[in-house]
């Protein structure tokens, strides 16, 4: 087994994207407790000015794989890349961000390589040399806590947040080295057509800082603007619970629980909802709850950091008031 | 013996659980409160095989056994018992009789579009004069050339407002009572054939119940079901399959009392705890918990007589009564046990209380189910 | 067109799960299993793909003898046949080694595409997909929120869901994908479909049928072990409020700025 941690870096408009940034501090953290190195593996065309960036972040080594066919990503492309990469590295950790890109590469390197893969880390530890990491399992009803038991290639798929970006040290440099691999055109089967850039007045649910949730306690459709007005405020994405979408009040795409999307923002605000147990299942891996609700009973208030007690058409425009007097102030 | 269902009904039951969570659960407030006529949801359950389940293949049905059909029933009324009556009445009393009564053609004409969900059925056998003492109706059919020419008026007739197809019973012999009678096939569309009253109920309120006024209605000879004289025999063997379809419709109620009270006794808080670690509240619990599934062993075993082609007249009645007795019961138990927000309609329990009480009524009242088990049972002596 | 369809029982995600007291896995008694519901998706893009183009939709587990029952209802969905790979050497088998012994199971039925769920709601990681893949020496399109066929069936143009948009890609036959919830809305299986298949063939293949020893893929292969199962965290204790809206609000927005960071 190799010492060395690599990061996948994944990129857009020539810089390196957050996550990936995020796996390039905790390996240098996971590398030095091994006695190796920070290996930052970035593919791509004409993507060599981002390995200043790179050492900067906390990359030893910057492997550098440019090829026009690697630019954009497609999983054969950079799954022959960063195999024919990792042939001839020992077999070292690999940390891979959960992201489109990341999950639909991560599985089929480790089938083509022989690693061990394990998905959606919420954490990564060594255990007597061993990595082990844990993860949610049964739709975020457990956390299953998963060891990498062979010696060869193991690879880590990492969510967003799970580590905080690594200090900027401008002085730090890599070494850079030009990956070797040959890949033809043949070898790459599918082709992107294009990529639409969807723009958003808020951030998707899954990707949300802060959520405002509505539920069945909205009474109507037209109550989901006091909502909109709180995000607004708040920089937030807004959702539902499952019965605003059963009875035709929010789109299908507003719904957070188990037939609808898992989120895990830092910030949940739920308004008028109960908190079935199929709704929970969808938020529960926020980080802060805040439940706004006439009934102190509801199961919501239970698990909410901060339970308010009240009427949410009383309580949504005031705090969407004050939290405009607070942006005001700064 | 084997209690457990089979995975063929375990598929049923998480299909039409599914359908009905989905599709019937969250409109069944509304349609209490308006009392519309849920033809999306019908044409649904058809497009899924709901309206012609024990129909054979051959026919346009689905082809099952009678347990499958309680399955399905049970879980159709949990969610709404209006869309349900709607369903049970097409297959139990329009379909059911076709099949066992009626003729290739008669079979061949009108099964496919009760089963596609193309026609919809009613039964017509109760009178403003006659309702217990069924077999002393006075609709009447006389022969008239190639025709019979039907006269009477029938009442509480399910479906009546939609229905395309009804079975109507008619005296066409001088025999008083039973022997008298003869069913027929009657589509409608018939000149003569009339709606009259569209009746407001306590309860199943999506679910039309009408007058229906035949006067002088010609029913061509193909359309009598069976021979002139059979009429108490098919409506006495297809009241055997009503009433289980009844039953299920109760173990529905039951069940909805019961899981929606649970569920409120779990989060209620009274006195710093929730409701349900009251002994009170927890002795209701389980006896709706244990009436509903005596009930449905009841149901169940009826079912299986049945579609083993075995008499089940007594076990009907018994799931019948017992069923019907439990869900009125449970249904007023998850009254109490929400005390005043039971009584409010923002919650669903006031409904299955008002739907509950239907079942101890319709297809054979309980007095009746008791006189035809104590007929059963004192012949075996 | 020849549509091999990858299907996995698992819990029922609507009913609680238990923790055995070992750690090492749930408790099994009573659990209601289903067939995992991103492969009902992925049942029914295969129906469809069959609707528009003729041929036949073939349903492939691996799993224990229990796994039939979601292979019925696939079945009763209305796909035509189904194969359960079924094998004690396969406990404790990775994800890896079940996509190997998936591709041995769908190699010799030479399918034009295989469609799988994006993930299963048990072990929820998305592995197996495109590790089949990569076995079956195929191009493979993941987590597809659209899919639209050329005329003459031998190009998937996809949309698949990225960070900030949507990516479409053309994907020649034959290929792999795996869907997301939102691609389509699977059909109920209908009674009479309930019905028609319980005549429907259900084949059933060992390791040794397929030329593979449990040296290679079974439990004793596994490149990664669960170590231990835990409860999700237990949320802290919070507090409650009530009294005046102006002092609930004022306590929220304390609450943001000095608890949650979310506001400066």
């Amino acid at each position: 087994m190799s010492t060395d941690v690599w990061v996948l870096i994944e990129h857009q408009d020539g810089a390196p994207k957050k996550i990936s940034l995020e796996l390039l501090g905790h390996a240098r953290v996971l590398a030095a407790q091994l006695g190796g190195k920070a290996v930052a593996w970035l593919a791509g065309a004409g993507v060599a000015a981002m390995a200043q960036t790179l050492g900067a972040h906390g990359a030893d080594v910057v492997v550098l794989a440019e090829h026009p066919l690697l630019e954009p990503y497609t999983t054969e492309g950079y799954t022959t890349a960063l195999a024919g990469a990792l042939t001839g590295a020992g077999a070292p950790i690999v940390l891979i961000g959960s992201t489109a890109l990341g999950r639909d590469l991560a599985p089929r390197l480790a089938a083509r390589v022989g690693a061990g893969i394990v998905t959606d880390c919420g954490g990564l530890a060594l255990t007597d040399g061993r990595l082990e990491a844990m993860r949610p399992m049964y739709t975020r009803k457990a956390i299953g806590t998963v060891a990498f038991t062979a010696d060869g290639v193991r690879i880590a798929v990492v969510l967003p947040g799970v580590y905080a970006l690594p200090e900027h040290e401008p002085g730090r440099a890599a070494d850079v080295h030009r990956a070797t691999f040959s890949l033809d055109a043949g070898q790459i089967r599918t082709s992107v057509r294009e990529t639409k850039t969807i723009e958003r007045e808020t951030v998707p649910l899954t990707e949300a800082d802060v959520i405002v949730s509505g539920g069945r306690g909205m009474k109507a459709p037209e109550h989901f603007a006091l909502l909109d007005a709180l995000a607004r405020a708040l920089g937030a994405a807004v959702g539902s619970s499952r019965p605003p979408v059963d009875s035709g009040w929010v789109p299908h795409d507003y719904e957070i629980g188990q037939t609808g999307k898992t989120v895990s923002p830092q910030v949940y605000i739920a308004c008028g909802i109960s908190g079935a147990p199929q709704h929970l299942a969808g938020m529960s891996g926020s980080k802060y709850i805040v439940a706004i609700n006439k009934d102190p009973n509801a199961p919501i208030m239970q698990m909410a950091d901060l339970g308010v007690v009240g009427d949410v058409f009383d309580i949504v425009p005031k705090l969407t008031e004050a939290l405009k007097r607070e942006t005001r102030k700064t | 013996m084997d209690f457990q269902l089979t995975d063929e009904h375990k598929l049923v039951q998480s299909t039409v659980r599914e359908f009905a969570d989905k599709e019937i659960r969250p409109r069944a407030a509304e349609l209490d409160r308006t009392a519309a006529y849920p033809a999306d949801i019908i044409a649904r359950a058809a497009a899924l095989g709901l309206m012609g389940m024990t129909v054979p293949e051959e026919y346009g049905g689905a082809g099952m056994g009678l347990v499958a059909y309680v399955v399905a029933q049970e879980e159709l009324a949990r969610a709404s018992a209006g869309v349900q009556t709607i369903i049970t009445v097409n297959n139990s009393l329009v379909c059911d009789p076709l099949v066992r009564f009626g003729s290739g053609a008669q079979k061949r004409r009108y099964l496919p579009s009760l089963c596609s969900g193309a026609s919809l059925g009613c039964y017509c056998l109760t009178e403003p004069a006659s309702g217990s003492d069924a077999m002393s109706l006075q609709t009447a059919a006389r022969r008239d050339g190639a025709a019979w020419m039907l006269s009477g008026t029938k009442s509480f007739v399910t479906n009546g407002a939609e229905a395309d197809v009804c079975i109507v019973y008619a005296r066409t012999g001088p025999e008083p009572g039973a022997r008298g009678l003869s069913a027929f096939i009657v589509e409608k569309s018939l000149p003569g054939v009339r709606v009259g009253k569209l009746e407001k109920k306590l309860g199943i309120k999506c679910s039309s119940t009408t007058e229906i006024v035949f006067e002088d209605v010609p029913v061509p000879d193909a359309n009598l079901l069976g021979e002139p004289g059979m009429g108490g025999r098919i409506a006495l063997g297809t009241l055997d399959v009503g009433r289980i379809g009844i039953a299920a419709q109760a173990l529905g109620i039951a069940r909805a009392a019961l899981e929606d009270a649970l569920a409120y006794a779990a989060s209620r808080r009274q006195f710093g705890r929730a409701i349900a670690e009251f002994q009170a509240i927890q002795w209701m619990l389980s006896d709706m918990a244990t009436r509903l599934d005596a009930a449905r062993l009841l149901t169940y075993r009826a079912a299986y007589l049945r579609q083993s082609g075995a008499r089940c007249t007594k076990e009907a009645a018994m799931a019948k009564l017992f069923a019907s007795e439990t869900a009125m019961w449970a249904a007023h138990k998850a009254v109490q046990i929400y005390g005043g927000y039971g009584f409010i309609q923002d919650y669903p329990v006031e409904r299955y209380f008002r739907d509950a009480k239907i079942t101890e009524i319709y297809e054979g009242t309980s007095e009746i189910q008791r006189v035809v088990i104590a007929r059963n049972v004192l012949e075996a002596t | 067109m020849k549509i091999v369809v990858c299907v996995k029982q698992v819990p029922d995600t609507e009913a609680p799960i238990r923790i055995r007291p070992d750690g090492q896995g749930i408790d099994e008694t009573g659990l209601n299993l289903v067939m995992n519901y991103y492969d009902e998706h992925a049942t029914e893009a295969g129906l469809r793909l069959r609707e528009q183009f003729g041929g036949t939709v073939t349903l492939v587990a691996v799993g224990p003898e229990r796994s039939r029952e979601a292979l019925r209802t696939g079945l009763a969905m209305g796909a035509d046949d189904a194969l359960l790979v079924t094998d004690p050497a396969l406990s404790g088998a990775d994800h890896l080694s079940t996509a190997r012994v998936l591709a041995a199971a769908i190699t010799p039925l030479a399918p034009d595409v295989v469609i799988c769920g994006k993930l299963s709601t048990d072990a929820n990681a998305g592995i197996v997909g495109p590790a089949v893949a990569e076995f079956l020496n195929l191009p493979q399109a993941t987590a597809i929120a659209a899919l639209e066929m050329d005329a003459a069936g031998t190009v998937a143009t996809v949309h698949r869901e990225v960070e900030g948009g949507i990516e479409v890609l053309d994907v020649p036959l034959p290929a792999v994908l795996t869907v997301e919830r939102s691609l389509n809305e699977p059909r109920y299986p209908s009674l009479p479909g309930i019905m028609k298949a319980k005549r429907k063939e259900i084949g059933v293949r060992s390791l040794q049928d397929l030329g593979l020893a449990g040296e290679t893929v079974g439990g004793a292969a596994a490149s990664t072990r669960l170590v231990r199962l835990d409860p999700p965290p237990k949320r802290q204790p919070g507090r409650s409020v009530d009294g005046e809206a102006e002092e609930m609000v004022a306590a929220i927005v304390t609450f943001l700025k000095h608890e949650a960071k979310v506001i400066s």
